[in-house]
């Protein structure tokens, strides 16, 4: 018996992927409850971390039977950022994960490797003028990809991660100019970190402040943070399949993020 | 002087745990003032209003008058021990395993002859003080000690049977980031504790006291997380069997009202640290201290919790916080009859406003580290129950117990007052 195939393009990408002509990478992080979350001043809000409570498992609470109930925030592990999530996009059409159009959710990629100037600088900044050097290098950032920051932080662990000093944190992140260029510039989907946001550590310092979190959703693009594995993708050629769940109103959603490589 | 306590040897592995036995805990409803005295570490007993006699045994009327309005007061607690035997066989399981053991009456200062447990170093015809302890029952006794303190005093075997006290136990306190953690833990060390955990919550996160808190003697940084159900469960594994003394310092605080508060999301922090935290603790820890509760000299012995005094009546200005801590104490009360069949203590500390950031906008008196550090010693070693630590938290239970409906007003119209 043989799997029945549909016809096509599609019927070649389901092969490609059963032969692994066409590999697929996962870019998540597993939901733990010690993973960090981003850290706020402690008189505000903040992120409830990922939890899990045991609800039977194959006992006197359901004999047959192992489940939980999970609780999160929107923005907790590898997670989607909606227009909704910032200010500057408060007031766009269709700005929630539940009323983003589906076709969104799926597109090209194209990763910035600042893994060695990251290693070299905490607070490492991409730049326009990087970002023109990646360009000369793999061609322009064409309209509607997803722009990766490759910086390999997802390798760091513990007090590693938040880099959390008296200052406040610091990672890598891009400058006001350079997230405005991909979006005026280049028109782009999206913008993707391995950092817990897309805003570097201390880009609460930037005007304006968190640049990346209020140009993207200002402009309606989409935000992946505490994304994994991006030293598995090439510069130019993976499509990223990043589906939030479907909350009401949400402002971002944890997810599981895929890259399909060529 | 009573011989010093050896630190216990390890355990052999071959050998049983003892299951503990308890002494007699049957008492008339007259008796349990003894143990309500016994809690707080007070020496009460029953006054005959109209005539001032002194009653003991407890009783429903007055011994000389009659009268049935006897009050329980702090009498003077100082006497002279006029007859003593030692007990060597017993039909009760608890004493034979325990005998020989010393027992004797005082002639109190305030008027009756009670009968006592006896401290190693009393010789006859001694001047003492009569103590009321908790046994392991959890009944109020009394215990005759020395008039004044001799060396090694807290070692005498039938007085640690009636305290919890630290030395040679290993103690687990449950949040390190809490700023009293270092001063808990500094104290337990000089009180002889051999070994203190301590568990950690995030420890991508970091906090300022970690270096001071590592570099105390015997001290484990362990992680854990009370909101974090896994890792409760995944520390007792390790450590459950033995955690002799349980310090659950564990608090998440934050000021405010219902109606400063927009959301329920500080109060359910408040919820998942304050209440579920010690729900979880107790899920996991106390079954191993309950089974360990006759462990030989490093027995599992109590369980503390730090809660807010505010427990008994709300301060509107943290009014979810001592909501959540109301919840807390009712909890408690559930786990010290969990508890209290394997003879372990709960003890519960009560305190003010306490001296950090959450509370710094408030005048003084606050409850420094310290104070708090000292009354779980104090209250470890005491055998105690309930511990109130400052004068805030000390007037606050005097008005709960005088009429607790007048101080909920009173609690309303200092609203604010800070």
């Amino acid at each position: 018996m043989t799997a029945p195939t549909a016809p096509g393009l599609l019927g070649e990408l389901a092969l490609s992927i059963a032969s692994g002509a066409i590999r697929v990478v996962d870019l998540t992080h597993t939901l733990d409850p010690d993973f960090p979350v981003i850290i706020l001043p402690p008189e505000f809000g903040q992120c409830a971390r990922f939890r899990m409570e045991e609800i039977s498992a194959y006992d006197h609470r359901g004999p047959a039977w192992k489940w939980h109930n999970i609780t999160c925030s929107e923005h907790t592990g590898t997670h989607f950022d909606a227009p909704a999530h910032w200010i500057s996009g408060r007031d766009l059409p269709n700005n929630s994960v539940d009323t983003i159009p589906v076709e969104q959710f799926i597109g090209p990629a194209c990763v910035i490797d600042c893994s060695q100037g990251a290693a070299e600088n905490e607070d490492f900044e991409l730049t326009p003028e990087i970002i023109q050097a990646w360009e000369a290098e793999h061609g322009e950032i064409p309209a509607g990809a997803w722009v990766l920051m490759r910086t390999d932080w997802s390798r760091r662990r513990g007090a590693a991660y938040l880099n959390m000093r008296e200052d406040g944190p610091h990672s890598p992140g891009p400058t006001p100019e350079g997230i405005r260029f991909l979006i005026e510039q280049r028109d782009i989907r999206g913008f993707g970190t391995e950092t817990v946001g897309t805003d570097a550590g201390q880009g609460s310092h930037y005007t304006p402040p968190f640049p990346a979190h209020f140009y993207l959703h200002g402009a309606g693009k989409l935000g992946l943070q505490c994304l994994n594995n991006l030293w598995e993708l090439p510069p130019t050629g993976a499509v990223i399949i990043a589906t939030p769940l479907k909350i009401k109103q949400g402002t971002g959603s944890p997810l599981r993020v895929l890259a399909l490589v060529g | 002087m009573t011989d010093p306590l050896a630190r216990p040897p390890k355990k052999d592995p071959q050998v049983r745990t003892r299951v503990p036995t308890r002494p007699s805990h049957f008492r008339s409803r007259a008796a349990l003032g003894i143990a309500a005295a016994a809690a707080e570490g007070r020496f009460m007993l029953q006054v005959c209003e109209p005539c001032w006699t002194v009653q003991y045994p407890p009783r429903d009327a007055c011994a000389a008058c009659l009268s049935v309005e006897l009050v329980w007061r702090d009498v003077s607690p100082m006497g002279r021990l006029i007859a003593e035997t030692t007990v060597r066989t017993s039909t009760s399981i608890y004493f034979r395993e325990r005998a020989p053991w010393r027992i004797g009456t005082v002639k109190l200062d305030a008027g009756p002859s009670v009968m006592a447990h006896l401290h190693g170093d009393l010789p006859p015809d001694a001047q003492v003080r009569v103590v009321a302890m908790l046994d392991k029952s959890g009944q109020g006794v009394l215990f005759a000690v020395p008039a004044d303190a001799t060396p090694n005093m807290e070692d005498d075997p039938q007085m640690r049977e009636m305290t919890s006290d630290p030395k040679h136990r290993r103690v687990l306190i449950t949040d390190a980031r809490n700023e009293n953690t270092p001063a808990l833990a500094k104290a337990l060390a000089e009180a002889g504790a051999s070994m203190i955990f301590i568990g950690e919550a995030e420890s991508w996160r970091p906090y300022p006291h970690r270096a001071a808190l590592a570099a105390i003697p015997n001290v484990d940084i362990l992680p854990m997380d009370v909101t974090d159900t896994a890792s409760v469960r995944e520390l007792s594994g390790e450590i459950g069997g033995k955690t002799d003394i349980l310090i659950n310092n564990a608090r998440f605080v934050r000021p405010g009202g219902i109606l400063e508060r927009a959301d329920v999301g500080f109060a359910r922090e408040e919820m998942e640290v304050n209440y579920f935290g010690l729900l979880r603790l107790a899920q996991h820890f106390s079954p191993a201290m309950r089974a360990r509760g006759a462990d030989g000299d490093n027995s599992a012995a109590a369980w503390v919790n730090i809660l807010s005094v505010n427990a008994w009546a709300n301060s509107p200005d943290y009014g979810l916080f001592s909501a959540s801590n109301a919840a807390a104490l009712s909890l408690s009360q559930n786990l010290r009859a969990d508890l209290w069949g394997g003879g372990v203590r709960l003890l519960n500390v009560f305190t003010g406003p306490t001296e950090d950031e959450w509370h710094q906008p408030l005048p003084p008196p606050k409850v420094a580290p310290g104070a708090i550090a000292r009354a779980v010693i104090d209250g470890l070693s005491g055998g105690l129950e309930d511990v109130f630590v400052g004068d805030v938290a000390k007037d606050l239970i005097d008005r709960w117990r005088a009429g607790p409906k007048i101080l909920e007003r009173e609690m309303m119209e200092n609203r604010g007052a800070s």
